[in-house]
C-alpha cells in the first residue's frame, strides 16, 4: 500500500518518518547494485570510464565490480555478442543469483548493430536472455550508461512486491534459468530462445 | 630488390624442379606474384627465407581466395563447308561453299581455391614479394603445403583461412577452426556460402537485406498459407 507523498512530507516535518516494506526493500536493492566485471569489446571501454572518477558510477551505487557472476546483481553486456561468445554469455546469466539485471550496452548488443547481416554475430542478446534496458549507441557515451542506470534503479523502485507484476525471483512460477544455445553444424541451436524474444509485428 | 623475373630465376637455379610460374599484376602497382607448385613449395620458402641477398624473414599476410566456377562466353570464327544451291542452276543442284560463320560458345572454367602470401625483408628492408598457391578445385583437392614451419606467423593466418575458406594445409601442427566453433560445417567466406535465414525482422532494410528479408516473409507467409 503507497503512503500519501503530501502526507509523508508533512509527517516528515514533524519527525515522523513512514515507509512501506515494498518502498524500503526497493530503495536497498536499486541503491547497491553490483555489476558484474565483463567486457565483450569497444563498449566495455565505456563502461569502464563511467566508473571512473570523471563519471563516477559510485555516485549510484554500483562501484563494486564483481569478478563472479555469483556475488553480482547485473550483467553489462557491453559489445558484440559472436555466436561463439553468445553461449557462455547466457550461461554466466544462469549462474547470477537472483534479483538479476540486464543492461544491453550499444548497437551489437541490442541488435547486431554494423555486423548484423555477418555470419557469427548474434543479432541482439536479447534473443536469449530478458534484457532490461537497452542503450543505442556505437559506443554509447558514458552518460548513456548512466542515464540506463537510473532508468534502471526508476524500474526497480516501480516494483510491486505481490500481485501480477512481481519480480521474476519473487514468482515461484517464473523460470530462473534459461536454456545455454548450442553451437550447431550451421548456426546456434535454436537461433532465440521462443519465451524471451518473438519476432517484433512491423508496421508498414 | 630483385624483380620478379630474376627471383624467379634464383629459386629455379637453387631448387631443381621447382615449379613457379609468374602471375602478372596489370594494375598501376605491378605486384607481380609468383604462383608456386606444391611439391617444392616448402623448399621454394626455405630458400627465399635463408638465401643471402634476398632474406625474406617476415611472412607479414595470408589472403584466401576463392575463385568459383566460371562461365566463359567467347565467339570463334569457324571456317566450314556447307552446301549451297547453284546461282542460276537447276532447282536440287547443289554445290560445296566454304564460308566463315562465328559460333557462341560456352565453356565452364573450374574454380579453385588461392593463398596469397605477402613476405617482407626486416634485414634487408625490402618487400613484398608476393607467392601464391592454388588448391585443385573447390571441393575434394583442398589441400596445400602448409608454410608454418618455414614462418611461424603463418601459424593463426593458415587456421583462419582454414576456417573461413577450407583450405587444408597440410604440415601444419595445429590445424583447428579459429574463429568459427568446432563442429561449424560451413565456410563462411566462400561465395556460396548461404548464410543462416534470421532476417525475419529487419527494421530498415534495403539493398540485398530488403531481398532476403521479403524472402523469408514470402515463405513464412506461404508456409503460415499453408497451415491454414
Amino acid at each position: 500500500m503507497a503512503v500519501d507523498e503530501q502526507l509523508k512530507i508533512e509527517m516528515g516535518k514533524q519527525g515522523v518518518f513512514v515507509t512501506t516494506l515494498q518502498e524500503l526493500y526497493n530503495w536497498g536493492r536499486r541503491s547497491s547494485i553490483w555489476p558484474m566485471n565483463f567486457g565483450l569489446a569497444c563498449c566495455a571501454i565505456e563502461m569502464i570510464a563511467t566508473t571512473m572518477a570523471r563519471y563516477d558510477l559510485a555516485r549510484f551505487g554500483a562501484e563494486v565490480f564483481r569478478p563472479s557472476p555469483r556475488q553480482a546483481d547485473m550483467m553489462i553486456i557491453s559489445g558484440t555478442v559472436t555466436k561463439k561468445m553468445a553461449p557462455q554469455v547466457v550461461r554466466l546469466y544462469n549462474q547470477m543469483g537472483e534479483p538479476k539485471y540486464v543492461i544491453a550496452m550499444g548497437a551489437c548488443a541490442i541488435s547486431g548493430g554494423p555486423f548484423k547481416q555477418g555470419y557469427n554475430v548474434l543479432k541482439g542478446i536479447d534473443r536469449y536472455i530478458p534484457v532490461d534496458v537497452h542503450i543505442p549507441g556505437c559506443p554509447p557515451r558514458p552518460e548513456a550508461l548512466l542515464e540506463a542506470f537510473i532508468t534502471l534503479q526508476k524500474k526497480i523502485d516501480a516494483q510491486h512486491l505481490t500481485g501480477e507484476g512481481r519480480p521474476r525471483f519473487l514468482d515461484a512460477e517464473a523460470p530462473g534459468e534459461f536454456p545455454v544455445p548450442e553451437p550447431g553444424e550451421h548456426d546456434l541451436e535454436p537461433p532465440a530462445n521462443k519465451n524471451v524474444w518473438t519476432v517484433p509485428t512491423i508496421i508498414r | 630488390m630483385k624483380t620478379v623475373e630474376e627471383i624467379k630465376a634464383a629459386i629455379e637455379a637453387a631448387v631443381p624442379g621447382a615449379e613457379v610460374e609468374i602471375v602478372p599484376n596489370p594494375g598501376p602497382s605491378g605486384q607481380h606474384s609468383l604462383l608456386l607448385g606444391h611439391a617444392h613449395a616448402v623448399a621454394v620458402a626455405e630458400f627465399l627465407r635463408d638465401d643471402a641477398e634476398l632474406a625474406l624473414d617476415l611472412l607479414s599476410n595470408v589472403t584466401g581466395v576463392d575463385w568459383p566456377d566460371k562461365e566463359i562466353t567467347e565467339k570463334v570464327k569457324v571456317t566450314r563447308e556447307v552446301e549451297k544451291p547453284v546461282e542460276g542452276g537447276e532447282p536440287g543442284q547443289t554445290e560445296k561453299v566454304t564460308e566463315t560463320v562465328e559460333e557462341t560458345r560456352k565453356r565452364v572454367e573450374p574454380g579453385y581455391l588461392e593463398t596469397v602470401y605477402h613476405l617482407y625483408s626486416v634485414a634487408r628492408k625490402h618487400g613484398p614479394v608476393v607467392l601464391r598457391m592454388r588448391t585443385g578445385n573447390r571441393t575434394d583437392d583442398v589441400s596445400m603445403p602448409s608454410f608454418m614451419p618455414v614462418w611461424r606467423s603463418a601459424d593463426f593466418q593458415e587456421r583462419e583461412v582454414f576456417d573461413l575458406y577450407g583450405v587444408v594445409f597440410t604440415g601444419h601442427p595445429d590445424l583447428r577452426r579459429l574463429l568459427m566453433w568446432e563442429g561449424f560445417k560451413d565456410h563462411p567466406m566462400r561465395k556460396d556460402y548461404v548464410e543462416p535465414d534470421d532476417f525475419e525482422y529487419e527494421p530498415t532494410p534495403h539493398d540485398h537485406v530488403l531481398e532476403r528479408a521479403k524472402e523469408h516473409q514470402s515463405r513464412e507467409q506461404a508456409a503460415a498459407g499453408g497451415d491454414a
